[in-house]
């Protein structure tokens, strides 16, 4: 099982930039969310997002507003900036050419 | 705009540190709550779920630490946790961190000063115009004696028909005085001046204050009389009143109207130019066209392209065509040379500035070794705190980051008061120093501020960097074990200390070598005799103007009272006139002879010429080997008689009697020789050169200086002397009020100023040496206590302990004597220059320099070797 310090930096950038991409979420959600999508096979040990997220906000791809969550609690919700938004459509585009040239190698005998 | 906003995150992540730490606190916190939530909701218990939450989380200190990382500016905050540090542990020590302090800001002062100077006098370019093709021209000439000497007008003259390298040339000379009349009370006051001819301002650039330079019409003998005043003359004398601008002013009894004022920072060649005068109309047409008279300074302004040599060797090639013209007069020079004009103006100072300037150089490397020296003791003290940090994880970097921080805490202290103490010295040495060309020009600017700079970087780094080489954090366990029991403590770190001091003693040593040359030199300046007496002897000049002076007898007359007067105050012993100048005083004229009874020699003869009244000889104890003074009808065209000293008589009569003879003055004018005196000096650095007296009385000169020998304090007879002048002629002043041995103090004040100033340093070094070398025995005294211990209880004598604990201090201090006194032979030589009278390997100094080092070092060993040997072996022991 892929561990989460064996994901190369980027990848998980390009997990966290796509989780958000559709509305602002909090930390926790954005660990959940990664878990379901890919059917448990991605466990990201949960704390390690954490530094993640606050490189990424120093980069502005993220801005992170605090917000009352449906529970009532205050949480730090994060979400794309334009740029972030730009970056995702490159690093989206990047895994799709590496990872289909990868599969090509895979799988050719 | 991605990079403001960035920027903007950063600046925020710097300022809002404390709040953003509490909002990362909170957002995990949130999520650990969510994920025990939705455990709990699976079915764990509350504490279960807890510590379920925290294993999928992960170790949340180690992850907050990796997010702040993001937020960036953690070297900063390491930095000022090393400041903070640093200041703490210096502020625990106030002792050592005030001794390093004091020491770095000697260390950086004394340079920081010297280069102030250095870089004004020496480096900042002269404030004229293209200063960098200013040349100053000399004659060499032809009996090769002078290769740089002053310029005649009538070569000056040719040079400036037939040059083609040069845009422009002028002539000056700047040994001038007037008589400035007194008007409305004033009283009259006399002033040194310059004559120039008049484009001098314009090819310096310097275009007056107030006023208009000289123009062609103003500078030839037909024209009215006129002058330009220095600012400082203005101010002082006519109250900075511009109504003065062309008005006249009397100078030697004759009106002179004031053409312009320069401007306050102009002063060429030095400051005390007081009036400058156009010198085509001040000297006579027959002087400006000589080619034998060398009394001017000529400069000139390259034009573009040309290189000073090109320009030079065309005027070497018309010299040599005129001294050819003129084989039968031998005074025509030969060559021609040139200098920059800003080393024409500094050159003389500029060994003395450097070697001073390479002194404190010295001076900053051995308050830097003194300062590591300290630190290295001290990291002995805090060696196991270090391997306690080490061993926990505390990086190498971050331990030599607080070093360096420490370093660079001490440095920048140190440098701070050292540019105080800088500041202090050169408001000294322009006080002290008035002489010194250019010293008007003595200010710190930026250049020094960056040089400041460097000299703290570079002692910050150097003893930050060299005292962390005993920093030996690889070697963590031997370290804490060394400090649990220390046998034989710190080997690295001692070996490391006793070089320091070796370094220290050898820069000691040639610096001691240096200031002993010199002082010795200085001695025997002092003690080289002028060749007449110089106790309680009075000088003070006069010139007579040649207005109410023209004919020989006013003169005479006025000579003959002043003395009869002088002579017949009660107290004063004798008094005599002298022209130019008291021995001392110096070089003044010089002027061709030949020898009635000698035939003709191709090569011609000169000597100094003096003019002297027939009472000058025993007024000031010159002595007559033979012949006797001046006969009283020796006066006006009847004057016919020459007393010449005896290098003269040497020189130029061998073995021959020379009472009889005659010398002939251009050919023509002969003088019976009838008395022989002893040699004086021109100046005291100087050998005496053969000289001839002329009579005054022959009412030739216009000028003269009056010697009073009295019993006892002889500046008494000062006022009672004036005032005696006054009554003879109310607008005459005196000048030059000094006594003999002011004179003599005046022409070594600069041996005296580099002697003291070195010796100083010289001192000042030693004792930080000896400092050094106390602190090292004390430390193997305290480092090896238990082994002194053990081996006073196992029978060891206290004396050879003693012995063992001095040689561990000497043997450091021997090895950097023996190299210093190689390095002070080399330095001698650089400064040989500057030695009157003593060899630049000089025996005794060597010794004496050897003996005191050896002397200071054995002392500063003692006290902590006494201190060893007398150990309580029981004591010692236990101590641990």
């Amino acid at each position: 099982m892929a561990k989460p310090n064996d994901l190369v930096q980027g990848t998980l950038d390009l997990l966290i930039l796509k989780t958000i991409s559709l509305e602002p979420k909090h930390g926790w959600a954005i660990a959940k969310r990664i878990q379901q999508i890919s059917g448990e096979v991605l466990q990201v040990q949960q704390g390690s997002l954490y530094p993640a997220l606050h490189r990424l906000e120093q980069k502005a791809w993220i801005k992170a507003r605090w917000k009352e969550t449906e529970t009532g609690r205050q949480a730090k919700f994060y979400s794309l900036t334009a740029a972030g938004r730009a970056q995702l459509e490159k690093e989206a585009e990047n895994w799709s050419r590496l990872s289909s040239a990868i599969n090509l190698v895979v799988e050719t005998t | 705009m991605l990079w403001a906003r960035r920027f903007w995150l950063k600046l925020q992540s710097l300022f809002r540190r404390k709040r953003n730490a509490q909002q990362l606190d909170d957002e995990i916190q949130f999520h650990l709550e969510q994920q025990i939530l939705e455990n709990i909701a699976a079915g764990m218990s509350r504490e279960e779920a807890r510590y379920a939450a925290m294993r999928t989380f992960g170790n949340p200190t180690v992850l907050k630490e990796e997010a702040r990382d993001t937020w960036g500016w953690i070297g900063l905050e390491q930095m000022g946790q090393s400041l903070r540090l640093s200041v703490r542990a210096l502020a625990r020590t106030p002792g050592f961190a005030l001794a390093a302090i004091f020491i770095i800001a000697l260390g950086i002062g004394a340079p920081t000063a010297l280069f102030t100077v250095v870089r004004s006098v020496l480096l900042r370019p002269l404030p004229f115009k293209e200063p960098q093709r200013l040349v100053r021209l000399y004659e060499h000439s032809a009996d090769d004696k002078f290769p740089y000497n002053v310029v005649s007008g009538g070569v000056f003259a040719e040079w400036k028909r037939q040059n083609h390298g040069f845009s422009d040339l002028a002539i000056l000379k700047t040994e001038r005085e007037y008589n400035l009349s007194g008007s409305g009370g004033q009283l009259p006051e006399r002033v040194a001046a310059g004559m120039c001819s008049w484009n001098l301002f314009p090819m310096l650039g310097v275009a007056p204050a107030l006023g208009r330079n000289f123009t062609a019409a103003d500078d030839q003998p037909s024209s009215n009389a006129t002058v330009i005043l220095s600012w400082g003359l203005w101010k002082r004398r006519f109250g900075s009143d511009p109504a003065l601008l062309n008005q006249t002013i009397r100078l030697d009894a004759k009106p002179y109207t004031v053409l312009g004022i320069l401007p306050p920072w102009f002063a060429y060649p030095d400051q005390t130019v007081q009036l400058w005068t156009p010198i085509y109309h001040e000297e006579s047409p027959e002087l400006m066209q000589a080619l034998d008279d060398h009394e001017f300074a000529a400069i000139g302004r390259l034009k573009p392209g040309v290189t000073a040599a090109q320009a030079t060797a065309e005027l070497s090639v018309i010299v040599r065509g005129l001294h050819d013209q003129h084989l039968d007069n031998p005074l025509v020079g030969k060559a021609a040379h040139s200098r920059p004009l800003l080393e024409s103006m500094v050159g003389d100072v500029k060994t003395a500035l450097y070697v001073l300037l390479g002194a404190t150089g010295c001076l900053l490397l051995i308050a830097c070794l003194n300062v590591v020296s300290l630190l290295v003791a001290r990291g002995a003290t805090r060696q196991k705190e270090l391997a306690i940090r080490a061993a926990l994880g505390g990086s190498r970097w971050r331990l030599l980051g607080e070093h360096l921080t420490e370093s660079t805490l001490l440095a920048c202290a140190g440098g701070m008061v050292g540019l105080l103490f800088a500041y202090t010295t050169i408001q000294w040495l322009v006080a002290t120093r008035p002489d010194m060309s250019r010293v008007e020009a003595v200010r710190m600017d930026g250049i020094v501020a960056v040089f400041t700079f460097a000299l703290v970087f570079f002692c910050a780094l150097f003893a930050g960097v060299t005292s962390s080489f005993s920093l030996t954090t690889n070697q963590l366990l031997s370290s804490l074990q060394e400090s649990s029991r220390s046998h034989s403590a710190g080997h690295a770190r001692l070996g490391l200390r006793k070089g320091l001091l070796s370094v220290e003693v050898c820069l000691t040593v040639v610096l001691l070598i240096a200031s002993g040359l010199l002082l010795k030199s200085y001695e025997q300046i002092r003690s080289s005799k002028l060749g007449c007496m110089t106790k309680n002897v009075l000088t003070m000049s006069f010139k007579l103007p040649e207005a109410q002076y023209s004919k020989p007898v006013q003169r005479v007359s006025f000579w003959e009272r002043v003395l009869q007067r002088v002579r017949n105050l009660p107290g004063v012993r004798a008094a005599g006139l002298i022209y130019y100048g008291v021995p001392g005083d110096g070089y003044g004229g010089d002027g061709g002879f030949t020898i009635a009874e000698h035939p003709p020699l191709p090569q011609g003869q000169y000597a100094i010429q003096r003019w002297a009244d027939p009472g000058y000889f025993s007024a000031l104890g010159i002595p007559f080997l033979s012949g006797r003074t001046f006969r009283e009808n020796q006066r006006l065209d009847k004057a016919n008689e020459v007393i010449i000293s005896a290098s003269f008589a040497r020189k130029y009569f061998g073995s021959e009697d020379p009472i009889g003879k005659h010398l002939l003055r251009f050919g023509r004018e002969s003088y019976q020789v009838v008395g022989i005196v002893g040699d004086t000096r021109y100046l005291i650095v100087e050998e005496p050169e053969p000289m001839t007296y002329f009579p005054l009385y022959s009412g030739t000169r216009l000028a003269a200086t009056l010697a009073v020998r009295a019993d006892g304090n002889v500046v008494e007879f000062a006022l009672p002397i004036q005032k005696i002048v006054q009554q003879l002629d109310a607008e005459l002043p005196v000048a030059d009020i000094l006594t003999m041995d002011q004179i003599i103090r005046r022409s070594t004040t600069d041996v005296n100023f580099d002697a003291t100033l070195l010796l100083a340093f010289a001192a000042l070094s030693l004792v930080l040496a000896a400092v050094g070398l106390f602190g090292v025995v004390a430390y193997i005294g305290t480092q090896r206590t238990t082994e002194i211990g053990v081996r006073i209880a196992l029978g060891a004598q206290r004396g050879e302990v003693f012995r063992l604990m001095i040689w561990h201090g000497l043997r450091p201090a021997a090895m950097g004597l023996a190299i210093g006194l190689v390095g002070g032979a080399a330095a001698a030589r650089i400064i040989r220059t500057l030695l009157h009278g003593v060899h630049p390997l000089d025996a005794p100094v060597f010794a004496a320099v050897t003996i005191t080092l050896l002397a200071v070092a054995g002392a500063a060993c003692v006290l902590p070797a006494w201190r060893a040997s007398r150990l309580d072996p029981m004591q010692a022991l236990r101590s641990e």
